[in-house]
């Protein structure tokens, strides 16, 4: 009997890793097609429009060239290991959706330590940089990983002592408490929620994280790990085929769970700007949808306007700017609680 | 029932790597091995309901100090004849040593004075770890955690302290005088007539 319901309880969350999974792949095709539109018409271009309707089965026709493509081992790599790198590079991009919350009780795992876990597995992604880099036996493919690595455990940082900022004033580490947390406060009982959000009071925490979401997604204009005229694509230069695609796909979920995290932290998550009747009617989940578009339509915006940062600027960025500036950040909300005139009570 | 299952999964999986960590040829497949010991433990830290322990293992072991690790052992060029020369010469000092921390743990687990192998208290549905990790340390433990503190910022500032060496060489720019260029000391504009062919 308790392995009946053990079975039917392990069914039901399967169905659930597949109703968050497939969408996202899903999510993550059509986000290629997206960001080359974007920036095809933010450089006065057309973008891809000749596969199907207006480009539409441009990422089926993408994936299917992928499929078929042979994925080539070098002779002195080291197998197993070029193998795991991009299961690991995978891995930690979905496993982080789990503690997601789409809309009021909706979420897959609700665990209390829910940020703590986000943290964690976002810096797994790492692994599967260096050991791509190793692995391909490969100059290029080493220096793209040392870059790598030394970048994404710089950034982490910073991020993690924003997230310390939002824990502070949330005092919670579950995500769905920090969403239902901003839906508090002066200006959401007058009725304007999103004043009350976390992005006007943590303003500079909502900077730090967002350009270390870029950084730490190796997206533009941090994105000298793949170089093209230095070091032509860095760690991935030895794949080729649905290989190569692992890490594309991985980087673009990454680019997604960024913009997710940043909405429900910063943004109120599925909560609506203004509580009048006909926002409410809207599904909670479709305006958590909504912030995420818009946020991952600007990681694009900013791809086509930055050039590129020299390597030495992104790691002073890193350290003499962002780390300083949480600290402090960190000591001026504490302060701030202390205070009579704390938002947060 | 499952619980125990998956513990002895973790368990089997956890001792398979710790033994990889001492057995492989290759440094960076031990230091890969040492990885997936510290996450398997941490699996079993979540086993144990400690899912604050579990996390900021993976985050603090995982996550940061074994990439750097990697990223070290990756660039050295670690000489394995070097490396396995003074085995015999070490190893009585080695297997006293072994055999005074086993002996340390199977007294520390064995014994019914510590009593820190049967807790098996339920705990309350609201119940946080992190709140009360926290509260704790911050009450009860406070001038411990405090001194424990002001030593790790002492070997912070050591350690740097130790490195830090100013190259006369080094092209480094400051961003701040860069910034400060002014077109006009730069650029010199210079009319002249067209110097044409004859």
């Amino acid at each position: 009997m308790d392995l009946r319901l053990a079975l039917i309880d392990t069914a039901w969350t399967l169905a659930g890793i597949v109703a968050i999974v497939v969408p996202l792949f899903v999510a993550v095709a059509y986000l290629t097609l997206w960001e080359r539109k974007l920036i095809g018409w933010i450089q006065i271009r057309i973008g891809p429009n000749r596969v199907g309707p207006l480009g539409l089965l441009q990422p089926i026709a993408d994936g299917v060239k992928l499929l078929f493509k042979e994925i080539i081992l070098p002779t002195n790599a080291s197998k197993g290991l070029f193998v795991l790198a991009p299961i690991m590079m995978l891995m930690p991009a979905l496993a982080a959706w789990a503690v997601i919350p789409f809309a009021p009780e909706l979420v897959l795992a609700d665990i209390n330590a829910g940020l703590l876990y986000v943290l964690a597995l976002t810096s797994f992604g790492v692994y599967g940089v260096i050991i791509a880099g190793w692995a391909s036996n490969s100059k290029y493919a080493f220096l793209g990983a040392m870059r790598s690595a030394a970048q994404m455990v710089s950034y982490e940082l910073a991020m993690g002592f924003a997230l310390v900022v939002v824990l502070m004033v949330s005092g919670s580490l579950n995500l769905s408490d920090i969403v239902a947390q901003q839906g508090r406060g002066r200006f959401a009982d007058m009725g304007l929620t999103f004043l009350s959000w976390n992005w006007l009071p943590l303003l500079p925490m909502l900077v730090v994280y967002f350009v270390s979401g870029v950084a730490e997604t190796n997206r533009a204009p941090f994105d000298v790990v793949e170089g093209e005229s230095e070091i032509v694509a860095g760690h991935m230069i030895e794949y080729s085929g649905m290989s190569f695609a692992l890490f594309f796909l991985a980087e673009y979920m990454n680019m997604i769970l960024i913009s997710a995290l940043t909405a429900i932290l910063f943004f109120g998550g599925w909560q609506a700007p203004v509580s009048s009747a006909l926002f409410d009617a809207v599904p909670p989940f479709l305006w958590l949808l909504a912030k995420m578009f818009v946020i991952v339509s600007m990681f694009l915006w900013i791809r086509a306007t930055f050039p590129r940062y020299r390597y030495d600027q992104i790691m002073r960025l890193g350290w003499k700017v962002f780390i300083p500036l949480t600290l402090v950040w960190i000591a001026v909300i504490g302060l701030w609680m202390q205070t009579p005139w704390s938002l947060w009570q | 029932m499952l619980e125990t299952i998956v513990f002895y999964a973790f368990a089997a999986i956890l001792l398979g790597a710790a033994l990889r960590v001492i057995t492989a040829r290759n440094p960076v497949h031990a230091a890969l091995a040492l990885v997936l010991a510290f996450f398997t433990a941490a699996g079993i830290w979540l086993l144990l309901r400690a899912e604050f322990l579990a996390i900021t293992l993976l985050l603090v072991y995982v996550g940061a100090v074994m990439v750097l690790f990697l990223f070290v052992v990756m660039m050295l060029d670690v000489n394995l004849e070097r490396l396995r020369e003074g085995f015999w010469k070490n190893l009585p000092m080695a297997v006293v040593v072994g055999g005074i921390m086993a002996f340390e743990l199977v007294a520390m687990l064995a014994s019914r004075h510590f009593g820190s192998a049967t807790s098996t208290r339920v705990v309350p549905a609201g119940y946080s770890n992190t709140r009360e990790l926290g509260r704790v340390l911050y009450t009860q433990y406070v001038y411990a955690f405090e001194i424990a503190a002001v030593i790790l910022l002492v070997a912070i500032i050591a350690a740097i302290a130790l490195t830090l060496r100013r190259r006369k060489d080094t092209k480094a720019l400051d961003p701040a005088l860069q910034l400060a260029a002014r077109r006009e000391e730069r650029v010199r504009l210079v009319s002249m007539p067209a110097e044409t062919e004859r």
